[in-house]
């Protein structure tokens, strides 16, 4: 019998829980050791138009989902995920990663989108407050999401660092609008697989291949971008901080500890990328009730 | 004309009783019965810029005859069309138990003089309509002017006279909350409807369950006060048989049996009825049925 | 309102047809061990007594009793456990247990909620859209804690207590079970539980579901009897917590049995709820908000809202449309999914309701009841409201735990205040009212460890449950509701 010839994977970007190609026709060759492993989407600024307006239609209704369902959701991605493990090993060997850290990697990034599914529904039970104001006001504080996060994906940790920084800015309600690592953006296109099978809503996540820097400054400038994620190439902080300033985007820079620490895992990542909302309410104050306690 | 002063609502309540009423599950002869009360409370409807009078006959040849392979059928409650159309209509049924509804009173906007909508009205009612649509002044109702509202709809009432039925349609589509559902409601049992329905069709959200509710309770607390029954007619968006018992369901729970009767319930639909049919005869031979073997006129 | 209008009818036309849930689906054994370090055990007492379907008076299944070696057995288990591999467990691995049991919670929920109903009486609709739902729910909210403890209590260094010993009511086994279940194992305790004799079944098969997720054994034990086996728990040396929910006077009697113990404990005791409608509330909402304050679950809820007052203004449209809306209930056969009344949990507690019942026409109060066909076999009660009550009568002073409603009226605020206050509990308290500011004044007056507005019997992972005064002490839910079962 003839060998079987393997079907090879077209890697295609993410939008509105479609997957589409770059509407710019444009690709990159991705190579391990100069042979050539994938041909990958080279997005254009047109891309991240199409993004971000597939991330602001999905707001309404991601933010407005309860805590508890998208602590499901999320966990229910790493359902899949788990699913998925031996693809997301392969594909970290295919770009160069030893197999034994590829599968170190793999675990840690199915746990920790765990650990961070669990903070959906107690993130305001931490960090919301009542406060004791001094007139006749029940007055409470509460974390609400930003609103479209694009984030700077993590050049040189294809998954961990792409759950680890995608996650936080989800599971408060948030969009994200994602620039794949250039190096290592496999993983990426097959995480939005996962993403698009998990019940999380198209448009909450939208990934984009390509060259950062070409993006990267349209991103920076998009007036209907509430906040950035630059969890490295900090060397563009002073071009993308100056481009936020138009319309006030949070900027989020990124702390360069390794994805691998277990100090990744803290809740101030998550309230990173949201407001604090403050409601004043009067409290009728009857007099002279008697009610005996 | 007092200032209206209605209950208040709560529309998270509203909702959380609707979702009970939408668990009843209705099954066999319960289900059956309630698939043929549904289909005799059916306003067949059309309300199009292309009406013509073919279509119009048409229509009122299907009201005649919903699916003739099937004996035992009950009728639709009424055919729903513009008033210049009412007179082919009337002479078209002419021989059926089937009424004729007119909408009236520059359908849908309303946005008209009322001496107008009273002419609009008359041209109706003296062509032979049984009913009358008429919609509410919305923009006035969102400007406060209730009283223009409740004198608008007591005027429309007496160009009917006696013996045509009116509906008030408060296009709660364009309300913008459940209070002011409730408020309109109240105002237009006041000024003297027969029946309140929801929507001309022409506005989304039409028809809901939420609405219907809020409708049917300020029917209620008529009553309570004054034991004079008032029709509900929700409109709009009601297009599968399953919703439709919903709605049943949620008139017998809150007003109780006597209103489930086309005297005191309709449905404005167009495509309703055809999947009422479907599901009748699911119902009676076991078989999921095809939409190729029922008329569409 | 005129009274001379005629009455709204709800029944005589268009009468559903029974639509009853399958049970072909679920597996009961015909008898059942106790679940005691992963495995099912033969009691040593080698008694078993028998489940019974409140609503038919079936035999459902045989459970086993639990004698002093079977408690010592169990205990001895959940130590070993909690020295052992729970300990050494990391909290990511422990809180992965825990999720588990809430996905396998959520696959078999069905099934859970036709046993739930089999065996408690509770219609189909609440087991299956609450019950059930709300036990998985809290399982998947604690699982979330188990590696972020030092978050909710910073700069305490949280370690868990060690072995808890938890007995639950029969009002919301399965429910019950998760509340005590879920908060002890996230924060890394060990338990021994104790189903209700009249409800087992739900907690063994909660136990089937904890050996499907592997958990390590003795992590969770379930041992089931009556008083005499809960007795034992409270008084075994080696436990260090006791969580208690059931009734106040059996409450007392286990912290005079802990008292001066090292135990900490827990207590979710009985209640008298108010529940109070002003004149500007959305009266139809809040009528519905009365009927499921004091109708769910046949009125077994310790949080009912079992003292309604209206204020004068509103009282004779208030009470027509309650009774208008207790004709529209559905009583019968629990598994039947139209069905709103199900069945009274015990032949006991019936007895106890009539008792009541009785009581009230004696002490002259006007009984109302839905008229409708009660099935001759079971037990059952229909939804019932007194009028002319006051503060003094016995069924506006004592926990009834049936489908019974006191109803008073008041004329202002401080009246109302006073009187919803005037009770030894103080669990929950209901308010309806279009004004927030008027909200806001009853929630700081109320003694009530929970107060719904504008809705009532909410319950919630993430929210705090539990009571003032001889409620109970210490909470249940939410981020309170790990504290009991931490040391610091």
């Amino acid at each position: 019998m003839a060998e079987r010839i393997n079907v090879l994977k077209t890697y295609k970007i993410f939008i509105g829980g479609k997957f589409p190609r770059t509407e710019s026709g444009r690709f990159y060759q991705l190579n391990n050791r100069s042979k050539a492993i994938a041909n990958v989407c080279l997005s254009s600024r047109k891309d991240l138009r199409n993004a971000v307006v597939a991330a602001r239609g999905a707001f309404e209704k991601w933010s407005g989902s309860t805590a508890h369902n998208r602590s499901q959701i999320l966990y229910r991605m790493a359902e899949m995920m788990e699913g998925r493990k031996d693809q997301f090993i392969s594909e970290l060997v295919l770009q160069g990663v030893d197999r034994k850290e590829a599968k170190v990697e793999v675990d840690l990034s199915i746990d920790r989108v765990i650990y961070f599914a669990g903070w959906a529904d107690k993130i305001n039970q931490v960090f919301g407050s009542v406060n004791p104001v001094a007139t006749s006001h029940f007055n409470f504080s509460l974390m609400e999401p930003m609103g479209v996060v694009g984030l700077v994906a993590p050049e040189k940790s294809g998954l961990l660092g792409l759950v680890s920084s995608l996650c936080p800015i989800l599971v408060s309600g948030n969009c994200a609008v994602v620039l794949a690592s250039e190096k290592l953006p496999l993983c990426s296109i097959t995480l939005a697989e996962v993403l698009a099978t998990s019940d999380v809503p198209g448009g909450v996540v939208n990934i984009l291949t390509g060259k950062k820097e070409e993006i990267m400054v349209h991103l920076a400038k998009h007036m209907d971008v509430n906040a950035i994620y630059l969890t490295d190439n900090l060397e563009h902080k002073k071009s993308v901080q100056e481009e936020a300033i138009q319309n006030l985007k949070r900027v989020v820079l990124g702390n360069q500890i390794s994805w691998g620490d277990r100090t990744v895992e803290n809740p101030y990542i998550i309230t990173d990328f949201m407001e604090t909302k403050t409601t004043w309410h009067p409290v009728e104050v009857i007099s002279g009730t008697g009610s005996g306690y | 004309m007092g200032a209206f002063i209605s209950p208040k609502v709560d529309k998270v309540g509203i909702e959380d009783r609707v979702n009970r009423i939408t668990k009843r599950s209705i099954k066999k002869e319960a289900k059956l019965e309630g698939l043929k009360m549904a289909l005799n409370m059916v306003d067949l409807t059309t309300l199009e810029g292309m009406d013509t009078v073919n279509k119009v006959t048409q229509m009122c040849y299907k009201a005649q005859h919903l699916h003739d392979e099937f004996p035992g059928l009950p009728t639709v409650a009424a055919v729903c069309v513009y008033p210049n159309f009412v007179k082919i209509a009337v002479n078209a049924l002419k021989d059926s138990p089937i009424k004729v509804a007119s909408v009236a009173t520059a359908f849908p906007s309303g946005h008209s003089s009322l001496d107008v909508k009273i002419t609009d009205t008359k041209m109706a009612v003296d062509a032979g309509a049984h009913e009358v649509d008429m919609v509410i002044s919305r923009g006035k109702f969102h400007m406060g002017d209730f009283g223009f509202v409740y004198d608008e709809i007591a005027a429309i009432k007496q160009a009917c006279g006696t013996s045509v039925r009116l509906k008030v349609i408060l296009e709660t589509g364009e309300l913008g909350n459940l209070d002011n559902v409730r408020l309109a409601s109240d105002i237009a049992i006041a000024a003297g409807a027969d029946f309140i329905k929801t929507s001309t069709g022409k506005i989304k959200p039409a028809a809901t369950l939420p609405v219907t509710l809020v409708m049917l309770e300020a029917i209620k607390d008529h009553y309570y006060k004054t034991g004079i029954m008032v029709g509900m007619k929700p409109a709009g968006g009601i297009s599968n048989s399953k919703l439709a018992l919903q709605y049943l369901v949620m008139v017998k729970e809150t007003l109780g049996v006597k209103w489930l009767d086309n005297h005191w319930f309709r449905f404005g639909a167009s495509s309703l009825a055809n999947d009422l049919l479907m599901q009748i005869l699911k119902q009676s031979t076991g078989a999921y049925q095809s939409a190729n073997y029922f008329s569409k006129d | 309102m005129n009274k001379e209008i005629k009455p709204l009818k709800f029944s005589g036309k268009w009468d559903f047809d029974p639509a009853p849930e399958s049970v072909d689906h679920i597996s009961l054994k015909d008898q059942y061990g106790l679940f005691i370090n992963g495995k099912f055990e033969n009691p040593q007492t080698s008694n078993y007594f028998p489940s019974v379907n409140p609503a038919n008076e079936e035999h459902l299944s045989m459970i086993a009793e639990a004698g002093e070696k079977d408690i010592n057995a169990a205990v001895s288990a959940a130590r070993k456990a909690f020295d052992g591999p729970w300990s050494k467990m990391s909290a990511k691995e422990r809180g992965k247990y825990i999720f588990r049991i809430a996905r396998l919670i959520q696959e078999k929920s069905r099934e859970l909620a036709v046993i739930e109903t089999l065996d408690g009486g509770k219609p189909i609709r609440e087991s299956r859209d609450v019950d059930v739902p709300i036990a998985a729910a809290h399982f998947f909210y604690y699982a979330g804690w188990t590696d972020k403890l030092n978050y909710a209590f910073p700069n305490r260094d949280p370690k868990p207590v060690g072995v808890a010993g938890q007995v639950i009511p029969w009002n919301f086994p399965l429910m019950m079970a998760a509340w005590k279940i879920a908060p002890a194992l996230a924060t890394g305790n060990t338990v021994v539980l104790k189903p209700a004799e009249t409800t087992s079944l739900t907690a063994l098969k909660l136990a089937e579901i904890i050996q499907e997720a592997d958990l390590p054994n003795g992590v969770v034990n379930i041992i089931t009897g009556a008083g005499a086996t809960g007795a034992g728990i409270v008084n075994h040396q080696d436990i260090d917590k006791i969580a208690f929910t059931g009734s106040t006077g059996v409450g007392k009697i286990i912290m005079k049995a802990i008292a001066g113990s090292n135990k900490k404990s827990t207590m979710e005791l009985g209640g008298k709820a108010a529940n109070i409608i002003f004149e500007d509330a959305p009266l139809d909402q809040a009528v519905e908000g009365v009927i499921n304050g004091i109708y769910f679950n046949q009125g077994h809820v310790c949080c009912a809202g079992s003292r309604l007052f209206v204020q004068e203004s509103v009282y004779d449209v208030v009470l027509r449309k309650l009774k208008d809306r207790i004709q529209s209930l559905i009583l019968g056969n629990p598994l039947d999914k139209n069905t709103d009344i199900g069945a009274i949990n015990s032949k006991e507690q019936l007895g106890t309701i009539n008792k009541y019942l009785k009581i009230g026409q004696q002490e002259g109060a006007d009984m109302f009841q839905l008229e409708c066909p009660i099935p001759k076999k079971g037990f059952w009660c229909p939804p019932t409201l007194f009028t002319n009550v006051s503060q003094s009568h016995v069924i506006a002073k004592e926990e009834i735990f049936g489908p019974v409603l006191a109803i008073q009226t008041f004329r202002t605020i401080d009246e109302v205040i006073t009187k919803a206050n005037n009770t030894p509990f103080g669990l929950s308290a209901g308010v309806w009212t279009d004004k927030g500011s008027k909200i806001f004044n009853l929630t700081s007056q109320m003694r009530a460890g929970v107060v719904w507005a504008n809705t009532y019997n909410k319950f919630d992972p993430t929210s705090p449950f539990g009571g003032y005064k001889e409620s109970g002490h210490g909470r249940e839910g939410g981020l309170h509701g790990l504290t009991p079962y931490l040391n610091f």
